[in-house]
């Protein structure tokens, strides 16, 4: 057990009560609650983790956030989790974690947490919980306003909780007490809602933002079951207030990956709030004056500091103080250009700069084992500028703030550049009221004077920004920009010698910025660095890449939330599902529905079950389940209009009783569905769709008659679900209904085909039976109530017992459609086949208009050499072609040296026919109509196949076997 | 995601609703009537311009019903909804929220974020 040598003795936001054992790397480590793992292993002197990605050089932590680089988790678990950065994983008794080098590993075993998710209503969203977003949460509250505020640290205060008492004032534990005041109120308030450990990762229109909660993990075997892992919160706010903050950025010279050189700021929090000495000795190095800040809490906390390198040229009012206050001496005009150190730093060289910011004169070296570094701030625009807000380069702050508005968002604080405290709150009451009113809750009450203690922390001041400090030896290959990625100014180097100028190119170049971190602490050093490079004065005049959604990593699970598994997509059955599985169905998708595709009996396989099956449907009696074909019912005095108007046939004059199958099209001409449409009174028919079509078809009829025809009096309404269909196929099918329906008279005359019959079966059940069929066969389609729909499936069966009767499904249901040139819209036709060019102009009427007919007389509809619908027979008899195989003309070179083939048309069905006992196929052929009887060449993978083309209709052309 | 305003039901989230294309498109009274081009027109020949857009939507998960909805295309901004047989609105110019003070005072060109 390693002791926590580096934890300081006093102070922090832990709880030195309670010890908490945890191993990192196999080392077995302590730590306390308010610890993450990276400020316990601070704690133990241990800063360095696993190498980097590509270059394998020793790497520490940097950070104190989720901008860490570095210092990446593997952490152990029942499902183990990867990338999680050691800064932002709060410690817990128990936990198991390694570091990893840049990329980590996705546990197959499969993730048993549950997720969820909330939708929420807000007035007021305020986004970050330091001082700016405390203050105007608070002032949105005040003004009655429904407030939600996020924050993804474990507690409310942002950079309060890192504020230190290195002045000696007690100002940090006075902002921390403002803190939690300010957050007993928030919590005290009815329609306030405060969301700690929750990440505001995507903001989107209209003021759409999604937050992940993490609402178990600190808690490790102590999570509680029962209680969702992480929650995804969807927000909808009138106003969002953005209080972000902002990240401090590295400086990038010679070495500056060296593990104990870390961010300025996480050198504070680790201090202040963790109450842990990252190092014995420290050199601060900045641009900026809020270095001065970490500088006076280090010394305070009785940490050396050896030197505080400044690049500014000439003592600030802060650095003069600080220098004063502590004796410790202040470089101006100066940089940090090198580093020493086997694998963590042991001493750095500092050199003075010129006025151009080259490094003049000789190299002093410090011995330290901590180099704190500031190259300024940079506002989290990240959300801002999710949603297209412009942004604006601020040369005072050196750097991107945000430039233009965001309709109902406002930044405050650091996020737009405000960093001192004072600031921070005028700044957080401001928005807060106006984002109160804006959305109807004007009267916040007025901002309070500014405390005491906010004159503590006074921000940056003036920042002379150091993009590219050069090295000793002019090399450039250590000095690191983004440290993830492992990329140098070398690599950036070689991209813009590429002629590269755009920011978005040497992203792309070099892969700067696209790790997980995705470049917090790379992204605006990169555009200085590019300018450096191609001698652009201002980052200002190259822009930045473009922020996108996730602001941190999401788990794919949080936002899958409980849609996994059979909660993903709806599986819709039938009334009959039960009885397919009983009898061994194998199932197939189309769309939503569960459809059987064949019963296999024992020893079968597809082809020998389908063979079996269409034999029964065509020598004896088959039966299917027809149920999942759309079922629209269209009732009012113009219903025949309409669908006259709709569907390519007439419709108007059917009589009722009778049936007709009907096609119809979009304005193009182009086939859209086809179906039976069944007409029960003068004003009322029964629809029937394509399966997977059903709710386009019911849209479009709703769509015309809503938004062009709404004088028709005509309703549409969905029956899909409320009836069951049965489909009896085949020549013995007239004697199983005559004993299923005895009541009815069966016979060809009493009921012919394209007849409907309302009657009740032997069972009881009213049904409506119709002679349709989608085989050539002699075949009906029996109607009823779902409810009744198994029953009556078991009665079919029993009726039919005596003439063998057998389950068929989809695939036979092809083979027996195929054979008779049956279409299956959206497969046979894709949008781009008109009634005409699948060999239907009989369904065409000219004595109407219909939706799409004018489209037939263009000019490229006319055509007559458009791909038809033909049917092909292999010439070999046994070669099964696949689906989608090309069609070429005889003769026609395939060779690379020949180029592009000339294709004719492609294969749209294929299958093996028992009735004519070989295989055959649909097609889609230029002008194939005009070649019955040629031999074309299908190209089946390697194979030429030869292939007869014939009418579609390759089965019982005469349709000898529709009555029996 | 954007909040789009059913002219029957209120505001509801974009999930709830179809996109359905350029408003004020009648199908016309008499196809046979109109040159092939004229057919063309309608058929195929949309608007798509950067600015306030008249187009279709219906509130697919909620009443049903098919509506109007001027967009700006550029800022996603929805400037009106109305009902299919209004007439469109003119496009008012919408006001922006006033901007909090920028922070510092010099601007530099070209900072924009882009949106490639």
């Amino acid at each position: 057990m390693t002791e926590q040598h580096r934890r300081l003795p006093h102070g922090g936001r832990i709880d030195r009560t309670t010890t908490l054992r945890f191993t990192l790397d196999g080392r077995e480590l302590t730590g306390h609650p308010g610890d993450t793992v990276a400020s316990a292993m601070l704690a133990s002197g241990i800063i360095e983790v696993a190498p980097s990605l590509y270059r394998g050089r020793p790497r520490g932590i940097v950070a104190a956030g989720v901008d860490e680089p570095n210092a990446l988790l593997q952490l152990a678990g029942p499902c183990s989790e990867g990338m999680l950065p050691a800064t932002t994983v709060e410690l817990y008794d128990g936990l198991a974690a390694t570091t990893l080098s840049g990329r980590g590993r996705l546990d197959p075993t499969p993730d048993t947490a549950v997720y969820d998710k909330k939708y929420v209503h807000t007035d007021v969203l305020v986004i970050g919980a330091g001082p700016a977003g405390l203050a105007a949460a608070a002032a949105a509250t005040g003004a009655g306003a429904r407030v939600v505020l996020v924050d993804e640290q474990p507690e409310t205060g942002g950079a309060l909780l890192s504020e230190g008492d290195g002045d000696g004032t007690g100002s940090g534990e006075a902002a921390r007490a403002w803190a939690a005041a300010a957050r007993a109120a928030l919590d005290a308030a009815p329609d306030t809602r405060v969301l700690t450990r929750t990440s505001a990762f995507g903001s989107y229109d209209g003021n759409y933002v999604l937050a992940v909660q993490r609402r178990t993990d600190h808690l490790g075997a102590g999570a509680p079951a029962g209680v969702s892992r992480q929650r995804l919160w969807h927000v909808r706010a009138r106003q969002v207030v953005l209080a972000t903050g902002a990240h401090e950025r590295p400086l990038v010279f010679a070495g500056n990956d060296r593990p104990g050189v870390m961010l300025a700021s996480a050198v504070r929090t680790y201090v202040n709030r963790y109450a842990v000495a990252p190092g014995a000795r420290a050199v601060v190095a900045t641009t900026n004056d809020s270095a001065y800040d970490t500088a006076a809490d280090l010394h305070a906390a009785g940490v050396t500091v050896a030197a505080v390198v400044d690049s500014r040229p000439h003592l600030s009012t802060r650095a003069a103080e600080f220098a004063d206050a502590t004796g410790v001496p202040v470089s101006t005009a100066s940089a940090v250009t090198g580093t020493a150190g086997a694998a963590r730093l042991t001493g750095v060289t500092v050199r003075a700069l010129d006025d151009e910011g080259q490094p003049a004169g000789p190299g002093r070296s410090f011995a330290c084992d901590l180099l704190a570094v500031s190259g300024g701030w940079s506002p989290a625009v990240h959300l801002h500028s999710q949603r297209q807000g412009a942004l604006r380069w601020d040369a005072d702050r050196a750097a991107f703030v945000p430039g233009g508005p965001v309709d109902d968002q406002q930044s405050a604080g650091a996020a737009r550049g405000t960093y001192d405290l004072a600031g921070c709150l005028a700044d957080g009451a401001q928005a807060g009221a106006r984002a109160a009113a804006a959305a109807g809750h004007p009267g916040a009450p007025a901002p309070d004077e500014p405390p005491p203690w906010a004159a503590g922390s006074a921000g940056p001041g003036t920042v002379r920004p150091l993009w590219l400090i050069p090295g000793d030896d002019g090399d450039e290959d250590t000095h690191f920009v983004d440290l993830q990625r492992d990329v140098t100014v070398a690599d950036m180097r070689r991209s813009t010698g590429a002629g590269m100028r755009d920011a978005e190119h040497v992203k792309r170049y070099t892969s700067l910025g696209t790790a997980g971190d995705q470049g917090k602490t790379s992204g605006v050093n990169a555009i200085g660095v590019i300018g450096t490079l191609l001698g652009v004065s201002s980052p200002g005049a190259l822009g930045t890449t473009t922020y996108r959604a996730p602001y941190t990593p999401v788990a794919f699970a949080a936002l899958a939330g409980r849609e996994r598994g059979a909660l993903f997509a709806p599986e819709r059955r039938t009334a009959v599902h039960d009885w397919h599985v009983g009898r061994g169905a194998v199932f197939e998708d189309v769309g939503q529905w569960k459809r059987p595709r064949y019963y296999p009996r024992p020893g079968e396989d597809m082809d020998r079950a389908v063979i079996r099956e269409c034999r029964a449907a065509r020598e004896g009696v088959a039966f299917m389940d027809a149920s999942t074909l759309g079922k629209i019912e269209i009732r009012g005095a113009d219903a025949g209009e309409f669908l006259n108007r709709i569907y390519t046939n007439g419709f108007k004059k059917l009589k009722p009783g009778f049936a007709r199958y009907g096609v119809m099209c979009t304005a193009d001409g182009m086939i859209f569905d086809d179906g039976v449409t069944l007409r029960l009174a003068d004003d009322r028919y029964f629809m029937t769709t394509t399966t997977g079509n059903a709710a386009a078809v019911l849209d479009w009829l709703e769509e015309w008659l809503q938004t062009e025809w709404p004088e028709l009096d005509v309703m549409c309404t969905s029956v899909t679900e409320q009836w069951t269909t049965v489909a009896v196929v085949g020549p013995r099918s007239r004697d199983v209904i005559a004993r299923l329906a005895p009541a009815l008279d069966v016979s060809n005359d009493a009921f012919p085909f394209m007849a409907f019959r309302e009657t009740t079966l032997a069972g009881g059940v009213p049904a409506r039976v119709c002679r349709i069929s989608f085989s050539g066969e002699l075949a009906y389609e029996i109607n009823v109530s779902a409810w009744y729909g198994h029953a009556v499936w078991e009665q079919t069966e029993e009726a039919g017992r005596p003439f063998g009767i057998t389950p068929y499904g989809t695939e036979a249901m092809h083979v027996l459609r195929a054979e008779k040139g049956f279409i299956i819209v959206g497969q046979d036709t894709d949008g781009t086949v008109t009634p005409q060019d699948a060999g239907m102009p009989w369904v065409v009427s000219r004595l109407k208009d219909f939706v799409g007919k004018r489209s037939f007389s263009r000019p490229d509809t006319a055509r007559e050499d458009r791909k038809h619908l033909v049917g092909l027979l292999p010439a070999d008899r046994r070669t099964r072609l696949s689906e989608g195989t090309q069609i070429i003309g005889r003769g026609v070179p395939v060779t690379p040296e020949d180029g592009p083939v000339p294709m004719l048309g492609h294969i749209t069905s294929s299958y093996y026919s028992p009735a004519l006992g070989r295989p055959f196929a649909l097609a889609l052929v230029a002008g194939g109509r005009d070649l019955a009887g040629r031999t074309l060449i299908a190209v089946d993978g390697d194979e030429l196949v030869p292939v007869e083309v014939h009418s579609p209709v390759l089965y019982d052309p005469e349709g000898t076997k529709r009555d029996g | 995601m954007l909040l789009v305003t059913c002219p029957w039901c209120g505001p509801r989230d974009e999930t709830e609703f179809h996109y359905g294309g350029q408003a004020h498109v009648p199908h016309p009274a008499d196809p046979a009537a109109l040159d092939d081009r004229q057919w063309a027109e309608y058929v195929f020949y949309r608007e798509n311009p950067k600015g306030p857009f008249a187009e279709r939507w219906m509130h697919a998960t909620g009443c049903r019903r098919w509506f109007n909805a001027l967009r700006d295309t550029a800022s996603y901004r929805i400037l009106a909804t109305y009902r299919p047989h209004e007439p469109r609105p003119s496009p008012q110019p919408v006001e922006t929220p006033t901007a909090p003070p920028s922070p510092g005072d010099r601007r530099a060109a070209g900072s924009s974020g882009g949106n490639r």
